[in-house]
């Protein structure tokens, strides 16, 4: 009697089971990075000392439940949000928070108008957002949007002045690698036009 | 008879013997990529806001998330809170934050983020009601999660 040969086993529906796999995969992957506007919240201590701010120093951005928007009492739209943050930071009309050995100073890299009216120094200016409890959150993110672009560019500019390179150009290389020298100049960047937003209880 | 005789031709057919490696490939890169959805969202899906000034968040286990929306059930109105399975009252947050920061090593925890997917409708109210909630306990980095994109007229 002949021995059967060992016939070969059919791999003609590999292609079938593996097509099966990769589209179950396919529908059920989901390569979302998630990404945001990151902010740090204001710790909370029981003795705040109360201080004294001149009303010049202050961008005052009211939002009401029609998702309508005053900028200093004026009427105003999301987009203008960008150019009248950075006219208010960058004005350096006066001079900086005198600290505990010097005096306070001009601002030496500020671009703006130096109008007395409006802010000291960037690291004096406080961009102040009064939002409404009815306000939708896309109007209010748009607005945390501007003025993070706002400052975003101001830093942009120094670094390009200072460091013949954008801000977000050494985040990146900061993230890759990690030198002491790459975070003196962002933290140099950060001091110079630092974020100082204030929100006060929204309105009932 | 001539030797030379002309054969009949035809195209020769393909050989498919690789097309299982390539799928294979694929099969492997889709593996390894994917990640399952851990938590069934019982609101409706956020939408969430479009923002260009936007930073990637790193670290995906120091990430706890919470969701804010409207109920798929359009007779409820207002906007409901999730966190991982369950829709939660405000004033459960904090414990919710703790129960997060248990999981997560100690000297991991001043890390932590609290990233925020709210629907472009939701009221900013409960937003910052999440907000005071969050500086209460603590938790004070958080991040608004948006699309990347510059077309900012589509939040509002």
């Amino acid at each position: 009697m002949a021995r059967r040969e060992n016939s070969e086993i059919n791999a003609g529906s590999m292609a079938d089971i593996a097509f099966l796999l990769l589209i179950f995969f396919l529908v059920t992957t989901t390569m979302d990075v998630d990404s945001g506007i990151a902010r740090k919240l204001p710790e909370k201590s029981e003795d705040t000392p109360q201080v004294t701010i001149k009303e010049k120093n202050i961008l005052d951005i009211v939002v009401n439940r029609n998702n309508a928007l005053l900028v200093e009492n004026e009427f105003v739209q999301v987009t203008d949000i960008k150019r009248l943050a950075m006219d208010f930071i960058d004005n350096g009309g006066g001079l900086s928070t005198p600290k505990a050995d010097k005096p306070g100073e001009p601002c030496d890299y500020c671009n703006g108008a130096k109008d007395p009216a409006s802010s000291d120094h960037p690291t004096k200016a406080i961009i102040s957002l009064q939002s409404d409890r009815g306000t939708t959150y896309g109007m209010y993110v748009s607005i945390q949007n501007e003025v993070e672009a706002a400052y975003n560019e101001l830093r942009n500019k120094l670094a390009l002045k200072k460091y013949n390179r954008t801000y977000k150009d050494l985040l990146g290389e900061y993230k890759d690698n990690a030198t002491e020298s790459l975070k003196d100049k962002i933290n140099f960047l950060k001091d110079s036009y630092p974020q100082i937003i204030s929100e006060p209880e929204p309105i009932k | 008879m001539s030797k030379f005789k002309k054969k009949k031709k035809g195209l020769p057919a393909i050989s498919t013997a690789s097309l299982p490696d390539i799928v294979f490939m694929l099969l492997f890169f889709f593996m390894v990529s994917t990640t399952m959805r851990e938590t069934d969202l019982l609101l409706k899906k956020p939408v969430l806001p479009t923002a260009s000034e936007v930073k990637k968040l790193e670290h995906k286990s120091l990430v706890s998330t919470i969701y804010v929306g409207k109920s798929k059930d359009a007779r409820i109105a207002g906007d409901k809170i999730q966190v991982n399975d369950k829709i939660i009252d405000i004033n459960d947050i904090p414990s919710f934050i703790f129960s997060e920061r248990a999981l997560r090593k100690e000297e991991e925890v001043k890390y932590m983020t609290t990233s925020i997917k709210a629907d472009k409708e939701a009221s900013v109210g409960t937003i910052l009601d999440i907000k005071e909630q969050l500086r209460d306990i603590n938790a004070l980095k958080i991040s608004f999660s948006t699309t990347r994109g510059s077309d900012l007229k589509s939040n509002y």
